[in-house]
């Protein structure tokens, strides 16, 4: 089943190849393309068990060998797996497609079937990065998925898609290199390329090898997340990219590097993630207010959004640093609400901009008064970006920070913060845009939102509302994998308290 | 059953919501909007009768009830973090009774009189929508069973008070004064929100009741985090309920419609942090140095708003800086640990404040928008049922013997008075406070009602508000009246009935705070008629003064300006602190949102990556025979290169 899943999209990739090149041709084998791997990932969700710890629904085929010099084999499998780290940002993965799909048809108006191919191979190559669970497949699917936006960017972009495509393309080369190197040392030091059995195995190796290889690629994703201070390519590919790609890009890709955080910085290395957690919670907290202060500068309003997912990823790198089970499901949930949230936030703005051609704040004003349809989705989204209770953004904040405080009630001091700064940029944002009086003339002329725009809103707006209402849907889900990661982490902390208690009292003897 | 009280009012909601965008639809096709309108009235009117009517018969099980009179709803298990589970419940016990009553039945009167108010308004179905929300969010948050549930609603009512306060929103101002609200809640929400993690740590719970038995239990062992605990809650309280240094938003409120001003800014929705800390009074019971800071808070705040109410000459400005200043007078009275006498304050300011807010959107209605009482006066014969109603609350509000108001200040200043020498400060500026309000009070009075009408020069034909308006006033007009017998002093028959109601609530605070020796000592009944006596004196001077001293107008403010320039304009501009907050504070976060983005973040650090990018692109121009541009070379040779950087890295 993973594996149809994973490759459902390049089934569509051959029709797409293979129809001719129009618009509502491409764009509809996208769409059905989409809405099957969908479904097969609701019926994923209907299958998977939440209170499980270990992988679920695996494959694996033998793939090929990797001799070392020491005579040694390192077998590398097609394999497959799903567990409660990854079983929610698949899912994701599959639903926010279709609405991708149906989005572009305000705004791919060239090369149809070029774009929806590299849609379809960009989504293959996201869900085999969170269904991966061989080392080297991971890294295949890594790379995979970037190459698509690299071409949606540099060929659907704005005006400066140039500088951002190469921006973009040079911080994921650096990170993909430290990342690689690390691969390939944790296998030749391993001699394995199946993640369970490396994590299993990863905490007997040397500790300062462990900090290395933890170092490397926590490196590689903080890059991706983006982390402070690695963050200046996603304002401008944000900036840049067409609506579609923003949606991905925040909803999915951005995730691929949270999730390899907690899988391969904190499941493999959950020694090294608790002697380094003051950096991350720091660099987290961090990045919440330094995201939030960048996104009250900007003029611009989609890269206003582009800034405040710094701010927003701060949340989720905070949460699971903090090492807690309260911040590590928070993290988990928060990765999935900042997807729809900061996706629906995009969608919005791509909306107004097809109409306006422009997202400057001071070429709006009033809006509300013209576009009340469009006037309400936006003051949805902001409320539920802004971490208002009764909606998504809240539940997983509020883990995250409690999760924290129990850490360290200085970093989650920091953060709280960022609830005040978020709701100014946000509600500053939305005064531009919707209030105030219709100063200017273009904007008197404007039509509301259509069928389709709210078609494609209305049901990532009730995703909000439902994980704001029923987390525990969602959160049960991750609850076996992440409560066994927890449980490890409480004993390695209580080891640690025990070594330096017995170290004490020799001595004192 | 107990679900179903917020539920009607959010069901309400929604559907104004459909109609709102069905009047929309209809007025884009040219049809009347009316039908559709005046339906979400009825809706919305309906849906808080329904709740209100639940309530009562909630409340009279209650009263039925003998010993503990507490009802709890079924559990919603909402959020399982893991170490900690929030379940929310509906709690309905003789505190929250009253607030619910409070709510939907001020709330009930507020939706008829909107009725009439907002008539003909664009919004109307959006009002009613924004309203019966605010009133769902507002019960949830008195009647939830836990921490965070009553964090739902408090934010909940934040955010209907930012819809509300900027409903006009095609005036700036309008929409920037809902910001400011909402980013001025934030703050104290942030507090409120360490305050909450706090206490997860102390008790791996956020169950109020079960918070409260907890605190004897760690009192000894904890005072500390006990009393960061509560500070970091009251912080949140000065954010909801307008406290110094946050009251700031709330003159900045009355933007809003009227009727809105009433409810949320007056009623109910600001006394949400008074609420709050009735209900954790274990936990601020066991602080009492916490309490001493919420009683200079509460008595500076007092004082802030009364003064800074004096020489305004907007009618809903008075009004909100007497609202400021009367939940200082609140906070005041929880300091002194006198529990039910701050709720009884509470409601009779529900009702008399509510009147007045109500009686002027009812001279604003009758002026065709006019708020400057400069322009008024002589109102009287124009407006006869409004002047009625706004009598009686001005004179509850300025303590007038016998009027609600004078009971339930009366009891706050007298049990900080028997609170020993360390709250004698605070019970001073507090009778201070009192006498500036009876002079403010009566100078509104004045200026409206009374003298010359000085509305003929701009044309103004002023008339007397629909029965939909009136109505509500006159049944608002004899609570404020009357209200007083629910807590009548004790040298009175029958009294202290609120505090013997509320006694399962705040009896575990009580003792918490009479085995820390603190809490009001029993007065003396002369004292306690000393006192009293003391209070009407000074209500009916001041009133006195007030009201003689504007008969011909705003001249006397001239003669004031004139003999003291400078401590007028301190006071009219309510001591200067929100103008240094939006030059200061405003100021330099916006300084350093800039110095971040385009110094840190432009020039540092997206200036070295460039300036590492032109090099690597000089680089290039060297190797370009080697490579043909295309993307896959590139790709090959990195890729080729981490090869070989890993291998070497591995060996040696």
């Amino acid at each position: 089943m993973l594996l149809w899943l994973t490759f459902l999209p390049l089934v569509g990739v051959l029709a797409i190849l293979l129809a001719p090149d129009r618009a509502g041709t491409q764009r509809g084998i996208a769409l059905l393309t989409s809405l099957v791997v969908a479904v097969l990932g609701l019926v994923l969700w209907g299958c998977f068990e939440g209170g499980d710890a270990a992988m679920q629904l695996t494959t694996s085929i033998d793939w090929f060998e990797i001799a070392l010099p020491a005579g040694h084999v390192v077998p590398v499998h097609f394999a497959f797996g799903v567990d409660g780290i990854s079983i929610l940002l698949v899912v994701l993965t599959a639903v926010l497609m279709p609405f991708v799909v149906l989005s572009t048809a305000g705004h791919i108006d060239k090369r149809f079937k070029e774009f929806f191919l590299w849609l379809l191979v960009m989504e293959t190559g996201m869900l085999g990065v969170f269904l991966s669970t061989d080392l080297v497949q991971f890294y295949f699917f890594w790379e995979l998925s970037l190459v698509p936006l690299y071409f949606i960017l540099g060929i659907w972009g704005g005006s400066r898609r140039l500088y951002a495509t190469i921006k973009f393309f040079l911080y994921t080369v650096a990170g993909s290199l430290v990342m690689l190197i690390a691969i390939i040392s944790l296998l030749y030091q391993t001699g394995t390329s199946d993640i369970s059995e490396l994590i299993s195995r990863a905490g007997g190796l040397d500790p300062s090898q462990q900090a290395w290889i933890f170092g490397s690629f926590a490196l590689a994703f903080a890059i991706k997340v983006p982390m402070l201070p690695f963050h200046t390519w996603l304002a401008d590919a944000h900036t840049e990219a067409p609506t579609s790609g923003s949606v991905i890009l925040a909803g999915v890709l951005l995730k691929m590097g949270t999730y390899g955080l907690l899988r391969f910085g904190i499941q493999l290395f959950p020694e090294m993630a608790l002697s380094y957690s003051g950096l991350f919670l720091c660099l987290g907290a961090a990045g919440i207010v330094y995201g939030a202060f960048l996104a009250m500068a900007q003029s611009d309003l989609k890269r206003l959004v582009a800034c405040s997912s710094v701010s927003h990823l701060g949340f989720v790198v905070l949460g699971m640093f903090a090492l807690t089970e309260a911040g590590l499901r928070g993290s988990v949930l928060q990765m999935v609400n900042h997807g729809i949230s900061t996706g629906l936030l995009f969608l919005l703005v791509g909306m107004i901009y097809e109409r306006r051609h422009t997202r400057m704040l001071d070429r709006f004003g009033g809006v509300a008064r013209v576009m009340p349809v469009f006037a309400f989705f936006f003051v949805f989204t902001v409320l539920s970006s802004a971490g208002l209770p009764g909606l998504n953004g809240f539940v997983g904040e509020y883990m995250i920070l409690s999760g924290t405080f129990l850490a360290s009630p200085l970093w989650a001091a920091v953060a709280v913060t960022g609830v005040i700064f978020g709701a100014v940029y946000l509600l500053v944002a939305t005064r531009r845009v919707l209030f105030g009086p219709l100063v200017h003339e273009e904007n008197k002329a404007l039509t509301d939102l259509g069928m389709r725009e709210i078609g494609i809103l209305v049901p990532l707006c009730v995703l909000a509302l439902w994980i704001g209402i029923s987390p525990n849907t969602f959160v049960g889900k991750t609850a076996g994998t992440l409560d066994q990661l927890s449980e490890r982490i409480h004993q390695i902390r209580a080891d640690d308290a025990r070594t330096a208690e017995v170290s004490l009292l020799e001595e004192t003897r | 059953m107990l679900w179903l009280i917020p539920l009607f009012p959010l069901v309400g909601a929604i559907l104004c919501g459909i109609l709102h965008f069905r009047s929309l639809a209809a007025e884009r096709e040219g049809a009347s909007p009316e039908r559709v309108r005046a339906l979400a009235g009825w809706v919305a009117v309906s849906a808080i009768a329904a709740s209100f009517a639940i309530v009562v018969t909630n409340w009279w099980t209650l009263v039925g009830q003998a010993g503990e009179r507490v009802l709890e709803s079924s559990a919603w298990a909402w959020i399982d973090a893991g170490s900690f589970h929030v379940d929310l419940s509906m709690v309905f016990d003789p505190l929250s009774s009253v607030m619910c009553l409070v709510i939907t039945g001020v709330g009930l009167l507020i939706h008829i009189y909107s009725t009439g108010y907002m008539h003909g308004d664009a919004g109307y179905a959006k009002f009613f929508a924004y309203l019966n929300l605010f009133v769902s969010v507002m019960l949830v948050l008195v009647l939830s069973s836990s921490l965070i549930g009553l964090f739902v609603g408090w934010e909940g009512v934040g955010l209907c008070s930012y819809l509300l306060i900027g409903f006009w929103y095609d005036k700036t101002e309008n929409a920037a004064a809902g910001q400011k609200a909402f980013v001025m809640n934030r703050i104290g929400d942030a507090s409120f929100l360490l305050g909450s993690f706090l206490l997860i740590s102390l008790f791996s719970t956020l169950d109020l009741s079960e918070i409260g038995e907890a605190v004897p239990e760690l009192m000894a062992s904890h005072p500390g985090s006990l009393a960061l605990a509560a500070l970091l809650l009251f912080g949140g309280a000065c954010g909801k309920s307008a406290q110094f240094p946050l009251f700031t938003w709330l003159p900045d409120a009355m933007a809003g419609p009227t009727p809105v001003s009433a409810l949320i800014h007056a009623a109910t929705m600001v006394t949400s942090g008074i609420y709050l800390t009735i209900r954790l009074n274990p936990l601020f019971a066991a602080a009492p140095s916490v309490l001493l800071v919420i009683g200079f808070v509460g008595a500076l705040t007092a004082l802030i708003g009364a003064s800074s109410a004096l020489f305004q000459r907007d009618i809903k400005k008075v009004l909100a800086y007497s609202t400021v200043s009367q939940l200082g007078y609140m906070f005041l009275g929880l300091a002194a640990g006198a529990w039910s006498s701050a709720l009884f304050h509470l409601v009779t300011h529900a009702f008399f404040k509510g009147l007045l807010f109500l009686g002027a959107g009812s001279v604003i209605h009758g002026m065709a928008d006019e708020q400057d009482m400069v322009k008024m006066g002589g109102l009287k014969k124009h407006m006869p049922r409004t002047f009625v109603s706004f009598l009686a609350g001005a004179a509850a509000l300025s303590g007038i013997p016998l009027m609600s108001g004078f009971f339930s200040k009366d009891e706050i200043l007298t049990k900080a008075f028997a609170n020993g020498a360390l709250y004698w400060p605070l019970w001073i500026v507090g009778v201070f406070a009192a006498a500036l309000t009876a002079f403010y009070t009566w100078r509104m009075v004045s200026l409206t009602f009374f003298g010359e009408e000085r509305f003929r020069e701009d044309g103004v034909h002023p008339h007397e508000s629909p029965a939909s308006m009136t109505v509500p006033l006159l049944i608002l007009a004899a609570a404020s009246v009357f209200g007083g017998v629910l807590n009548l002093p004790e040298v009175l028959p029958f009294s202290d009935l609120l505090g013997h109601w509320l006694e399962p609530v705040t009896e575990l605070g009580d003792t918490i705070l009479a085995t820390g020796g603190g809490g009001a000592e029993h007065l003396a009944h002369a004292t306690e008629w000393i006192l009293l006596g003391l209070g009407s004196l000074i209500a009916l001077v001041f009133a006195h003064r007030g009201f003689h001293a504007y008969r011909r107008g705003i001249v006397a403010d001239e003669a004031a300006r004139a003999k003291q320039p400078e401590l007028v304009a301190f006071l009219e501009a309510a001591w200067r602190i929100d103008s240094t907050y939006m030059d200061k504070v405003v100021g330099s976060v916006k300084l350093l949102a800039f110095f971040i983005a385009s110094v840190i973040d432009q020039l540092a650090i997206d200036g070295t990556i460039n300036a590492a990018g032109a090099g690597a692109r000089s680089l290039g121009a060297r190797l370009r025979r080697l490579v043909d541009g295309s993307v896959e070379n590139y790709a090959l040779h990195m890729a080729a290169g981490a090869v070989l950087l890993a291998l070497t890295w591995i060996w040696f």
